[in-house]
């Protein structure tokens, strides 16, 4: 039998559909492969009892006839998805012994496309981080790292650490201002960012509410079509989900992409811009060229302003999304004499260093006297940044830039560690996408020197995944990427 | 708009969160770091602009006016770490 | 009428304006589907959403939205067709999330304007700011543990309408007469119930007071809660006075919140307006915006209903009721409604002495409730008919008022049953009259001699004789005929 935790999930589909291997087999060999890649500390929660109960259920299904689009593929899934029954505490330690009474409607959708659920993933507390190392439960590490432990990126670096090192054959992972795509980038994998209201909220732990969106985390592009399809759909619970149809988004992949217009964005090639990674960006550019898609350099003025602007937003609504926590109604309790010190004592403990900080500043720019200079600037700014990429989709179909300035980092880098503007500097690429409300997909473009994998972003108009997919697998033929 | 240890003090009571004594002044001036790098946005004429709230404009959606949820009791209580009689319980609370 | 505080060397205006929150009536809860049924199991009709638990979203509930319309409507105030749900973040262990979705820049409802009566016969505008609706916070019990509250989230995400008023009230009789009247016109509406004594009507006043003839306000102190028109009024005059007491011992009134004791009517201090009153508002990322279309707000104002103010002149018009009468029978539309079925082809006028008199006097004798009458609309009306047919007197009315009371059946059944009907054949009366002035030959002398008020005592023979039944105009016509 070949491996089967090397198998794509559309491959592995495959198999399960002509009974070359039972969903409990495969199920079998990811729990295999999940202890021996206990090193990568990718799972905080694993769930391999289930997962085992619902793959038989799948080899029922498969029996009957009734499999559905998903019928026995173990996923991993973000630790910021509630999944009812199994404890989901985002990584922090303010949701110690948290297990949700329901199941966010993403999962949900999975489960009813008959997936298996494998365990909860690693994640920087909260969403916050781009390295896993703001986790409660200690950084997850990149399956990549040879002498030195580097990160997996963040916040999504379990899941990427567990899709690459074949954990699970797909795994979910949410993007508020990179949080998919730069681990995507890091350990070597896909991951797609959809536009903002394509996947339901319900259910995922809010860090910025007007940024946050889940999407799938995958060994290559059709899994990511197949994955999105099963994730998204409009949601009456969740006032922000589109109600647009979700197309079948495999069927545009092997599509002829001649004509099609990709935009460089000039503002991106900053004189800093490490040689290997434009390099790289060169490389994709030609390659789209020689299918006959033509390149067209852009402009993104407001590039620069972009991560300044997360800056503000995305704490301020942290600030408000976090205050829930108080230990009165789930989590951690640290009892105080009042109600106040119970909420100081609790959230004082409960919330790590980044956490803090970002809530501290989410705090000060909403406060009374800031309001208009932090917040309604940057919200002015955030609409400039949309008009930015409204102005360059006219001119082109697709946006192509790196996905990440760097590679993967050491874990506890010196330099991301002693200043924050460092490790937000990760996101300088993809935050602008978030705010404008954009999807964009991370694939991997090749090895740096330093045998590192480093991802390209393809960036297109809100609600037209399709194009990004069709260009995606397209560059991911030419690339031909050796996975792990 | 540098910050000084009394406005940190305050941020940290509006959040609900203690900074040690001795942690106030790294706060601060981390605090300030961070506030610089924000304020490059100042270069930007942003004079006609307005602020943007959501990416989708659309209008709210509403729900129709029926009971469709609640009757949740147990699981509604159950990741409580404190509650009584069927109530979260909290410290005193006088007003 | 002005109201004035004078002491010995000033006079004093009060300068007060008004917050109102209304329960909004609606099946289900104003962003979840749990019910707003009190009086349940603590944490019965709670939601996860209600209950502040990670990743759960608001969703809108229509009918609050018309609610809060109709009432802007009945306050003849201007229904913004773009408004905006902003949260007030604070902690309290009533507010789960640590904000609550309320409305701050952008109300649903903006200005408006309301008329009082006042017991001098003049009345008054009374500026309405704004309404905006948001959520209400959850309940504290404090009774059943000396070192605990408990908290019971049942009450968590009714809907609210916050309604403002200018300050506009410069005496406690009108703050009392805005409070009945809007009371009346949201129970008219049936947008909220309006009973403070159960909390789902409760008011704020905005207090300070100036010298007579002074422009600029000073600085005021708000009085929490206060559940009760007459504790309003309470809480304006002894607030008012204290206020005047202290600038005149030459102190000076800080910002502050202070609450009503209902037990000595007094206002005590609770805390200054400080730093930790800063709600950090900013628009609700979970919710986008209110857009409310012309012909919708159309819609609802061809269903509204007639509101007192109009009610009250129709029935002066047309029932040619005082004023007065007018007043009490429109303060709230069961009455109303009560008094126009019973008026309904007869004497309109008659009708309501009927209510207003025996009808509401036995309804207060037994504590009953309009609804609660033995005594329907019909009955009344035909009461009045049959006096005014002549079937039978006013006087047997009251009789035949007391058999409906005890007894519940139309007017006309009792008479017959009874055998109450008027005796109207001129031959019968007079066969009556002829045998009382036959047994009182002595008076009859007397009477004729000169002593004319006599004829008071053969009228009461004669209904005496006749058992009430005598047409009482015939007999004193017939009577002054035989007397000469
Ligand atoms: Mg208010
Ligand atoms: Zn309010």
């Amino acid at each position: 039998m070949t491996d089967l935790i090397k198998l794509t999930v559309s491959e592995a589909l495959k198999g399960l559909k002509s009974r070359q291997f039972s969903a409990v087999e495969l199920t079998k060999a990811y729990i295999k492969q999940m202890e021996e890649g206990r090193k990568y500390n990718a799972y905080v929660v694993e769930t391999t009892e289930q997962a085992l109960e619902q793959a038989k259920l799948s080899d029922e299904h498969y029996t009957n006839g009734t499999n559905r689009a998903l019928e026995g593929i173990p996923l991993g899934v973000k630790d910021l998805f509630c999944t009812k029954g199994i404890q989901t505490t985002a990584c922090s330690h303010i949701l110690d012994n948290f297990v949700p009474q329901y199941e966010s409607t993403v999962t949900q959708n999975l489960l009813n496309n008959g997936s298996v659920f494998l365990g909860k993933l690693n994640m920087d507390e909260f969403a916050m981080g781009s390295s896993t190392e703001t986790s409660y439960y200690k950084p997850a590490v990149n399956p990549y790292s040879k002498d030195k432990l580097l990160v997996p990126g963040g916040s999504s670096g379990g899941s990427a650490a567990a899709v690459c090192a074949n954990m699970c054959a797909a795994a979910t992972g949410t993007d508020t201002g990179g949080s998919i795509r730069q681990p995507a980038s890091f350990c070597g994998i896909t991951g797609i960012k959809p536009t903002y209201g394509r996947c339901s909220r319900w259910g995922i732990i809010a860090y910025a509410s007007s940024l946050d969106q889940a999407g799938p985390m995958t060994k290559d592009v059709r899994d990511a079509a197949i994955m999105l399809k099963c994730m998204a759909g409009y949601d009456p619970k969740d006032s922000t989900s589109a109600n647009i149809e979700v197309p079948d988004f495999e069927k545009v992949l092997g599509q002829d992409i001649k004509g099609l217009k990709i935009g460089i964005p000039k503002e991106y090639r900053s004189d800093g811009l490490n040689k290997e990674v434009a390099s790289y960006w060169d490389k994709a550019a030609e390659m789209f060229k020689l299918r006959g898609a033509e390149i067209v350099e852009i402009s993104l003025p407001h590039t620069k302003y972009a991560l300044p602007t997360y800056y503000i937003i995305a704490p301020a609504e942290t600030s408000s999304n976090l205050a829930r926590y108080d230990g009165i109604r789930y989590g951690l309790r640290i009892n105080g004499e009042k109600a106040d010190d119970l909420y100081i004592n609790t959230r004082t403990k409960g919330f790590g260093a980044e956490v803090k900080r970002r809530i501290m500043i989410g705090t000060y720019v909403l406060s009374a006297g800031y309001y208009d200079a932090y917040y309604i600037k940057a919200q002015k700014v955030r609409r400039l940044i949309k008009q930015d990429f409204e102005k360059a989709f006219e001119k082109c179909d697709l946006i192509l830039t790196p996905t990440s300035p760097f590679s993967a980092f050491e874990i506890g880098d010196k330099s991301m560690n002693e200043n924050p503007i460092n490790m937000y500097l990760n996101d300088v690429f993809t935050v602008s996408v978030n705010l404008a409300g954009l999807p964009a997909l991370s694939l991997p473009i090749g090895l740096d020197s330093k045998g590192l994998p480093l991802g390209m972003q393809l960036i297109g108009r809100a609600f037209d995944e399709e194009t990004i997919f069709k260009a995606g697998y397209a560059l991911e033929e030419d690339v031909a990427f050796k996975r792990k | 708009m540098a910050i000084d240890n009394e406005m940190v003090k305050q941020v940290a009571f509006l959040a609900r969160l203690k900074v040690e004594d001795d942690k106030i002044e790294e706060t601060k001036d981390e605090f300030n770091k961070i506030l610089n790098w924000i304020e490059q946005l100042k270069e930007v004429d942003t004079s006609d602009i307005m602020p943007l709230v959501s990416v989708n404009d659309s209008s709210i959606p509403m729900r129709e006016d029926t009971i469709t949820d609640g009757n949740v009791k147990e699981a509604v209580l159950k990741n409580a770490p404190m509650q009584e009689f069927g109530y979260f319980a909290v410290p005193k609370v006088v007003e | 009428m002005t109201y004035t505080i004078k002491t010995e060397k000033n006079e004093w205006e009060i300068v007060c304006g008004l917050e109102i929150h209304c329960q909004i009536i609606s099946k289900s809860k104003i962003f979840s589907g749990a019910s707003t049924e009190f009086g349940d199991d603590a944490n019965v009709n709670v939601s996860f959403i209600d209950a502040g638990m990670p990743g759960m979203l608001p969703v809108l509930n229509k009918e609050c939205v018309k609610q809060a319309v109709k009432t802007g409507l009945g306050l003849n105030a201007q229904i913004n067709k773009h408004s905006v749900f902003s949260r007030k973040n604070y902690f309290y262990p009533d507010q789960p999330n640590g904000y609550q979705i309320t409305q701050y820049e952008y109300p649903i409802v903006g200005k408006g304007a309301v008329k009082i009566d006042l017991s001098d016969g003049t009345s008054k505008e009374i500026g309405i700011t704004r309404i905006h609706i948001e959520q209400d916070a959850a309940k504290s019990i404090h009774d059943l543990n000396p070192k605990k509250s408990y908290i019971d989230f049942n009450r968590a995400g009714v809907g609210l309408m916050e309604i403002v008023t200018e300050p506009d009230f410069r005496s406690p009789e009108e703050a009392g007469a805005f409070l009945r009247k809007l009371r009346s016109i949201v129970r008219y509406l049936g947008t909220c119930d309006g009973n403070m004594d159960e909390g789902s009507m409760r008011c704020d006043a905005s207090i300070s007071v100036r010298l007579k003839g002074e422009q600029k306000m000073r600085e005021r102190a708000e009085v929490k809660n206060v559940n009760s028109v007459k504790f309003a009024m309470q809480a304006i005059e002894n607030e008012a006075k204290r206020q005047v007491e202290i600038y005149e011992q030459g102190g000076t009134i800080e910002q502050q919140t202070r609450q009503f004791d209902q037990t000595t009517g007094q206002t005590k201090f609770l805390r200054l307006k400080e730093y930790a009153d800063d709600y950090r508002y900013f628009p609700e990322p979970d919710l986008p915006p209110l857009y409310l279309t012309d012909e919708y707000i159309e819609n609802i104002k061809k269903e509204m209903v007639e509101l007192p103010d109009a009610k009250k002149d129709r029935f002066i018009k047309d029932y040619a009721l005082t004023a007065y009468d007018a007043d009490i029978l429109t303060e709230s539309r069961q009455t109303a409604d009560f008094f126009e079925q019973a008026a309904k082809g007869h004497d309109g006028k008659k009708v309501a002495n009927w209510i207003l008199g025996d009808l509401f006097a036995n309804l207060n004798a037994n504590k009953l409730t309009l609804e609660q009458s033995p005594i329907t609309p019909e009955m009344i009306g035909e009461l009045v008919d049959l006096i005014a047919k002549n079937v039978i007197s006013g006087k047997i009315a009251k009789d035949v008022f007391v058999y409906m009371w005890e007894n519940p059946k139309m007017p006309s059944q009792i008479v017959e049953e009874k055998g109450l009907k008027q005796v109207t054949d001129t031959g019968a009366i007079e066969a009556v009259i002829d045998s009382v002035l036959a047994q009182n030959p002595d008076n009859v002398a007397a009477y004729k001699a000169g002593k004319v008020n006599l004829f008071g005592f053969f009228v009461g023979q004669v209904m005496k004789a006749s058992k009430g039944a005598a047409n009482p105009q015939m007999v004193n016509e017939i009577l002054k005929k035989k007397l000469g």
